[in-house]
């Protein structure tokens, strides 16, 4: 009698479990990247993006009625790591991937996701790269599965090397960038497009240094600085790009750092007023722009809620802006009609159009590069320096293009 | 010649560093018998403590107030965590002190949050001292040079040509015969114990707003201590000493050197296009520690100066 009641209310409890897996009104994304170490304030200030974009979209009546909910996974930038957390996001019922922090990382993800979607039909799951940004992803390596928000590094290097040609001044260059896929692609990326269009500059150091390892970058600094360079080219990002920007101030190396991710973090806060007119970065935005009110006051109040960063991952609004458009014109959150819809979706954005091209899942976008200013709206790292526009900075969206050899296979 | 200056000027202050974070650890190591690994945790406790202090009042009184509160937390671990563990054996106590660096780790995350805080240098000494081949050196990068140069006198001096010094040497070698001789052996183990932790608390000071002060600094920094400690000799201070200089030099030079491995045996017919051969000796220098601490096992596994295996 009691081993029935038990089976009885085993039934009872699974029915009930199944129903409320069915009848789910919260589309999961899972967030996997760094939240602890030292890359851990990259991703973190990546994850509060996503958080604040969902409580938006959800406020404003959610995706097609359901509600969005972000949920972090911690990643240590190992993509080892990042699989066993791909899985467990996966098995707790995510069918939206949110990642960013690493090509090494980004490229298990879609690897793991492909094999994922084979080997399950019906339970597909789709990845949204925010900030990986080696060109191979929307390349030779590219996926139907895979979505990218973010600038890939030859298009970054187009505006890198479009404002070097304006620049006669600047006659040797030196490349120094973290020791994996994409520290390889920004150098290789540089290396071209340099011979391209200022075949006169030489290239007086190409260094690669271990991700996430140095600590005292002053020796890199000096053979910089004893290389007679004009002008520095680095992908660093996350601590390896303030402790560079950090060591160049204290052995006074005042030339230019073009940088993608200078917004890193701290950078500009430890190198001060030295910053003005050394550190470049460019991105797809900076919180100095021409911008609606409505932009504005999203600035404020994410810095209002998460005072220890600075509003930088625009790009995590725009994918989850678009993720809602392309549900809601897919009129379902299914990952293939959502994937569907985003293909050609274009999103009016804060700065400017963005448009997910069909062929490589490429997001096109203006580009901007900004230096630092003292005369600015919004600062960084809560001090009054700020990223403001430099002359010629803006790259439109056909400009920053980039061609793309993808033949991606597409589900029917 | 620039070179060579620069890579002297770093390596010796990185190696000085190097040496502060591993004195202590082998000083408890000579005590214990055993490696303490939450070593490195007091070196980020002592970082994080002087950001603190600093924020409450100014750096000159975080950096005597930090050491000192990193050396009493050292010495109640000692007190009420090693000494009860001590009776169960040398395992039971690796595990605590493996236990207890995770724990210090979390406690960190939670106290100071995840991620980096904006402990900086101080104003008076965040200028440039000299400048030599259009290079700035930084005041704050002598500091650290003459801060670490006065401890290892002092320590030295406390060790060699005191009688407290006698004592701890005696304690540490023979601590039943000191014992009845009538000194307190277990509280001159708390002492050393706080005075090793104190010691990379104040590597944390000097340190964490040198580099970076964050959650990750003492999983980073622990393993290159404990490849110090080794190659050196467990238990020996002049052989951390020799081999935190070593270590600390190897690096910088190596980072400073541009050849690849295709130069150096381009006479062997290896071409700078192969797999092998592009590997530049810069790119090597993260791993040179660990190939050091490899060699010396292999040809002396008492390590530089030690006198015990491994």
């Amino acid at each position: 009698m009691t081993n029935f009641k038990r089976a009885a209310l085993a039934a009872t409890v699974s029915v009930l479990a199944m129903a409320g897996s069915v009848s789910a009104d919260t589309v999961k994304f899972a967030f996997i990247d760094p939240l602890s170490g030292p890359m851990g304030s990259s991703g973190d200030a990546g994850f509060t993006s996503f958080k604040l974009a969902a409580e938006h979209i959800n406020a404003a009546g959610g995706v097609n009625g359901d509600q969005i909910e972000v949920v972090g996974y911690d990643n240590k930038v190992s993509p080892k790591e990042s699989l066993v957390q791909l899985q467990k996001a996966i098995d707790s019922g995510a069918r939206y991937i949110l990642q960013g922090n690493g090509s090494s990382v980004a490229a298990a993800i879609i690897d793991a996701v492909n094999k994922h979607n084979a080997r399950n039909p019906g339970e597909e799951v789709v990845y949204f790269n925010y900030a990986a940004v080696t060109p191979a992803f929307t390349n030779e390596a590219c996926s139907f599965w895979h979505f990218r928000f973010d600038a890939h590094a030859d298009m970054k290097m187009n505006a890198i090397t479009d404002w070097i040609k304006s620049r006669d001044d600047i006659k040797k260059v030196y490349l120094i960038g973290q020791d994996y896929v994409f520290g390889e692609a920004v150098a290789a990326a540089a290396l071209e497009q340099l011979s391209e269009k200022r075949p006169d500059i030489e290239i007086v150091g190409n260094e690669l240094h271990p991700l996430a390892k140095v600590k005292d970058f002053t020796p890199y600094i000096q053979k910089i600085i004893s290389s007679g360079a004009d002008a520095v080219i680095t992908g660093n990002w996350g601590s390896d790009m303030t402790l560079l920007v950090k060591a160049a101030a204290d052995s006074g190396l005042k030339i230019p750092f073009l940088t993608f991710y200078g917004g890193s973090l701290g950078a500009v806060a430890a190198l001060g007023e030295g910053s003005i007119g050394t550190l470049y970065q460019v991105t797809e935005g900076i919180t100095n722009l021409e911008a609606s009110d409505d932009q504005y006051a999203l600035i404020e109040e994410y810095k209002d809620r998460f005072p220890d960063y600075d509003y930088y991952y625009h790009r995590a609004f725009v994918t989850m802006n678009m993720f809602d458009m392309a549900a809601e014109k897919a009129g379902s959150n299914d990952p293939i009609a959502v994937a569907k819809a985003l293909e050609g979706l274009t999103y009016d954005g804060a700065y400017g159009t963005v448009t997910m091209r069909a062929e490589d899942h490429q997001a096109q976008q203006p580009l901007y590069i900004s230096t630092v200013s003292k005369d600015v709206k919004y600062g960084v790292d809560n001090i009054d320096l700020g990223w403001a526009l430099v002359d010629n900075g803006t790259i439109p969206a056909t400009a920053a293009e980039a061609p793309t050899t993808c033949k991606m296979e597409r589900p029917e | 010649m620039e070179t060579i200056v620069f890579s002297l000027l770093n390596g010796i202050i990185y190696g000085l560093l190097l040496f502060m974070l591993s004195s202590g650890l082998t000083l408890i190591f000579s005590m214990m018998g055993v490696l303490n690994f939450a070593h490195a945790s007091f070196y980020m406790l002592g970082a994080y403590f002087a950001y603190t202090v600093m924020g409450a009042t100014n750096y000159w009184v975080a950096l005597i107030l930090a050491p000192i509160i990193v050396g009493v937390v050292g010495m109640g671990v000692e007190r009420w965590g090693l000494r009860r563990v001590h009776a169960n054996g040398h395992v039971a106590e690796l595990l605590f002190t493996f236990g207890l660096a995770y724990l210090i780790d979390e406690i960190v995350k939670i106290v100071w949050g995840r991620t980096s805080v904006n402990y900086q240098v101080p104003d008076a000494l965040n200028f440039p001292l000299f400048t030599i081949y259009n290079a700035q050196y930084s005041a704050y990068r002598i500091f650290i040079l003459f801060v670490a140069i006065f401890m290892l006198c002092a320590l030295w001096y406390l060790l060699k040509k005191t009688r407290a010094g006698l004592i701890i040497q005696a304690a540490l070698t023979h601590p039943h015969m000191v014992g009845h001789l009538g000194h307190n052996v277990p509280a001159i183990f708390m002492g050393v114990f706080g005075a090793g932790c104190a010691l990379a608390g104040l590597a944390g000071v000097i340190g964490g707003n040198y580099f970076i002060t964050d959650p990750a600094m003492a999983v980073q920094m622990g393993p290159i201590v404990f490849v110090v400690v080794v190659v050196g000799g467990l238990g020996s201070l002049e052989g951390a000493f020799v081999a935190a200089m070593l270590i600390g030099l190897l690096q910088t030079f190596a980072i400073s050197i541009n050849a690849s491995f295709a130069d150096i045996f381009g006479f062997l017919g290896l071409s700078p296009t192969s797999e092998f051969g592009s590997i530049t000796i810069a790119s090597m220098a993260p791993m040179l520690p660990f190939l050091l601490l490899v060699l010396i096992l292999i040809v002396r596994p008492t390590g530089l100066m030690g006198d015990r295996e491994v």
